[in-house]
């Protein structure tokens, strides 16, 4: 199993050696009740999830989590629930071979001026891609 | 129609909400979504749509069937589970005995990503759903969650201080009546079955299930007869 990807998880601060998203128990303030609806690219994000596990077998349910546990507190806390998701579909892709971070690079930054050249606005926020990162 | 119709990648720029659904029932969207300029993580997604149509791994019509299942799959899939249950007794033994046999002997097939569990209310026990480490639901059932149930607040809180919680949510347990946290994972998800509210005696499958909100069946929520009649 000598190809079996590294696990190091990385603790949230000042919670007793909890992992990131081991949250039960702990205070975040009150519990805002605001409905929401999804947003399209929320979810494409989550067809493409589904899609990805359940009909073409490219990683599993337990990869996904893997990945989003093994995220830094600051990504944990600073991602919305589906960045947190194509985040990492995008790392599983990676690991995978499937695509690679320059790839990625390259096509975000061809959208990006696509969607800048029709006048629509896209923040200049980058992504972080290094363990604990986040945008 | 396909999802496509209504991409909202306009080229121009805009920050006026739009709304989408006839059902009359819309909610603000989650940020970044038409109010401001796309996200990284909104060009990301884009990114990695257009990277595997691109190499063959998904196709447009793959994704797009998946989010015509996704906006199926509501709350009232629920209801219509739970109103059955109360009006015909053997289905509800095998609800509670076999959740996922009783879903499929009504036609809904709740997939192989997790299996599903069935938790009743009674008098004396109080059942509420959570997911501490992530946000583990029953969304073939129930739609896509609440923004509340994914959020740190409410994972953190409930399973401490559920009774407060509930109090938050307008659901006062009497002293008497325990109440459960079940923490849901990524291979087991919940369902409540609330209990049917007294004076419904003699209502058609339909009415009852009128009475079913989602967030009855997460545990939130009690079904009302008294709010039916006020919105009539």
């Amino acid at each position: 199993m000598t190809s079996s990807p590294s696990r190091t998880t990385l603790l949230r601060e000042g919670a007793d050696g909890r992992a990131v998203h081991d949250v039960g128990g702990m205070d975040f303030g009150p519990i805002d009740r605001d409905e929401h609806d999804l947003a399209l690219w929320e979810k494409r994000t989550d067809a493409m999830l589904i899609l990805l596990c359940s009909k073409k077998n490219v990683f599993t349910i337990d990869a996904m989590r893997r990945v989003i546990e093994d995220y830094g507190q600051q990504a944990y806390d600073r991602t919305t629930y589906y960045e947190k998701w194509i985040r990492a579909i995008r790392n599983l892709l990676v690991e995978q071979e499937i695509v690679s971070p320059d790839e990625v690079e390259k096509r975000m930054a061809e959208l990006a001026s696509v969607h800048r050249a029709n006048g629509r606005r896209v923040s200049a926020e980058t992504i972080d891609w290094a363990k604990g990162g986040a945008a | 129609m396909t999802h496509d119709d209504h991409d909202h990648d306009h080229d121009h720029d805009h920050d006026h909400d739009h709304h989408h659904g006839g059902d009359g029932h819309t909610h603000p969207p989650q940020r970044d979504h038409d109010a401001g300029p796309m996200s990284a993580y909104e060009v990301l997604e884009e990114t990695i749509r257009s990277l595997l149509i691109d190499k063959g791994v998904l196709s447009a019509d793959e994704i797009a069937a998946q989010i015509d299942l996704m906006d199926s799959r509501t709350p009232a899939l629920g209801a219509k589970v739970v109103a059955k249950a109360w009006s015909d007794p053997a289905f509800k033994a095998k609800l509670m005995a076999d959740t996922r046999g009783a879903l499929l002997d009504m036609g809904i097939d709740i997939g192989t990503l997790a299996e599903f569990r069935t938790i009743e209310n009674t008098p004396d026990v109080h059942n509420v759903v959570v997911c501490t480490l992530c946000s583990c639901y029953p969304k073939l059932l129930l739609g896509v969650p609440p923004a509340w149930y994914k959020s740190l607040a409410y994972r953190s809180r409930v399973v401490v201080d559920p009774r407060a919680v509930l109090a938050e949510f307008g659901v006062a347990v009497p002293e008497g009546v325990e109440v459960r946290v079940h923490d849901s994972t990524a291979d087991l998800r919940y369902l409540v079955l609330p209990m049917r509210p007294p004076g419904t005696e003699g209502w058609s499958p339909d009415k009852l299930a009128s009475l079913v909100t989602r967030d009855a069946m997460i545990g939130t929520a009690i079904p009302d007869p008294g709010l039916r009649a006020a919105a009539e």
